[in-house]
């Protein structure tokens, strides 16, 4: 069966696509909160013990990790997103980095904010200029920079070609910054945030924070899909499309 | 319960931490559900207008 | 408000937001000054004198002493080539122990003693359980996780 994937680059299509989506992926998120909460608070020891003996605050981590890893990758989609809306000339492209930004934004500011609550009573301070906090501070004003491009421009097709040559300029600079500082060698660099090792990690804990992070996923693929419905009604509204999907009381 | 709440003595920190998560997903949700009824509207309006020409 | 005004602000936090992470990232990348210097390099003079900066190493095992009826502790700062003697008056982190990492900030005294302000205590990416970490340790098992702990003989010595 040949299916022609340049259809899906057009408004009307994904339209209809994602709002079919939509109630999956609510469903997935829910599951996978559910599950990923629970085994987080119930299943998990409350305190920690050996080299990193934490209190119960360590638990912190079933939202903060996941928050920290949607952050970046969400980024990292939008950027492929408008490099490819640069490239194609494709109007979709762009309107899917516009509906990734702000959900991205937000998970950027949660792994700053849960990581100031669980910092606090771990190493002793809400903040530190410590590398890994000070870059993903850094990818916070890369994603506020993004949006606010964007607004400051009226012609739409240009905020979308600018902010995307940001967001792109922005992709370089972040494992730049990451990777300049944080050394592969820990015993060269110095830091406050450890490194991350998914192999040090007891299996319930890690099972609960792979499940959120998946909900996290799951979450992102809802909510940008319902701002990029919406943005596609903005910007098609004048368009036959839309008129005869609503004429008829279509959604 | 309590004590699940009380969270060791930690309960400050682990509900600053997932207090805001949950208030700013909801929020997030509630903002495209506006966002998009808003859009609706105004395309059904503008379909109608159309009809009655 | 009016389109132009919004816009302006808007043109302004892009500004600000595109400013500040490029002067991040600029001063990260450019800098000469570490994240924080460690027992050798303060005492071979690499750490800026009269300023405050961040002394990073492993607390010495033995060397923390708490002064009775005040805040004011002692230890000394490793980084197991050299030393550096450090008094703290405050509240020492929930994750600060002997043996372990620690970053703190402050100034060096002329006597060679760091007067820290500030004493934060690093840990290392192992979640675990408290039970699975001595296991790990005596019985150098895989993928033992708390659920099934392997039960001690009586009279056994770990």
């Amino acid at each position: 069966m040949n299916f022609n994937w340049f259809k899906l680059a057009s408004p009307p299509a994904f339209y209809t696509l994602a709002g079919r989506l939509i109630p999956i992926l609510w469903g997935l998120t829910i599951i996978l909160l559910v599950t990923g909460l629970y085994w987080g608070f119930f299943e998990t020891v409350s305190q920690l013990g050996g080299n990193n003996p934490q209190k119960e605050y360590y638990r912190i981590i079933f939202i903060h990790v996941p928050s920290a890893w949607m952050s970046m990758w969400l980024y990292f989609v939008m950027v492929v997103w408008a490099a490819i809306g640069l490239i194609f000339n494709t109007r979709l492209s762009f309107m899917m980095a516009n509906a990734i930004a702000p959900t991205g934004a937000i998970f950027t500011f949660l792994a700053l904010w849960t990581g100031a609550f669980w910092g606090r009573p771990s190493w002793g301070t809400y903040w530190d200029w410590d590398p890994r906090l000070t870059s993903e501070l850094v990818l916070f004003f890369m994603y506020i920079g993004y949006m606010a491009l964007h607004s400051a421009i009226d012609d739409v097709r240009r905020a979308d070609r600018a902010s995307a040559l940001l967001a792109i300029v922005g992709l370089v600079m972040v494992p730049v910054i990451f990777w300049s500082i944080n050394c592969p060698d820990p015993n060269q660099c110095a830091a406050l945030h450890q490194r991350s090792n998914l192999t040090k990690i007891d299996s319930d804990i890690l099972f609960a924070m792979l499940t959120m992070t998946f909900a996290f996923w799951a979450y992102s693929f809802a909510a940008t899909f319902i701002r990029l419905r919406t943005i596609i009604l903005h910007r098609d509204a004048d368009s036959v499309w839309v008129r005869e999907l609503f004429t008829n009381g279509g959604r | 319960m309590s004590e699940f709440l009380a969270q060791g003595g930690y309960a400050f920190f682990i509900w600053s931490a997932y207090g805001m998560a949950a208030l700013l997903l909801v929020i997030e949700v509630v903002q495209l559900r506006t966002q998009y009824k808003a859009i609706v509207a105004r395309v059904i309006r503008a379909a109608r207008l159309r009809q009655q020409f | 408000m009016k389109p132009r005004q919004q816009r302006l602000i808007f043109i302004g936090l892009a500004i600000i937001g595109i400013g500040a992470a490029s002067t991040l990232a600029i001063t990260a990348l450019n800098s000469n000054i570490s994240y924080f210097f460690s027992p050798s390099q303060v005492l071979a003079n690499e750490a800026p004198q009269d300023h405050v900066f961040r002394l990073g190493g492993l607390v010495t095992t033995g060397t923390l002493i708490r002064q009775p009826e005040s805040l004011t502790v002692h230890f000394d700062v490793t980084d197991n080539a050299k030393t550096v003697k450090v008094v703290y008056t405050g509240i020492l982190p929930d994750l600060f122990s002997e043996g372990k990492g620690v970053v703190t900030k402050g100034k060096l005294g002329a006597d060679g003693v760091f007067y820290a302000e500030e004493v934060l205590a690093k840990h290392d990416e192992e979640y675990v359980p408290p039970e699975v970490a001595s296991t790990l340790k005596t019985a150098h098992a895989e993928g033992v996780t708390h659920s099934n702990p392997p039960s001690p003989p009586a009279g056994a010595n770990n």
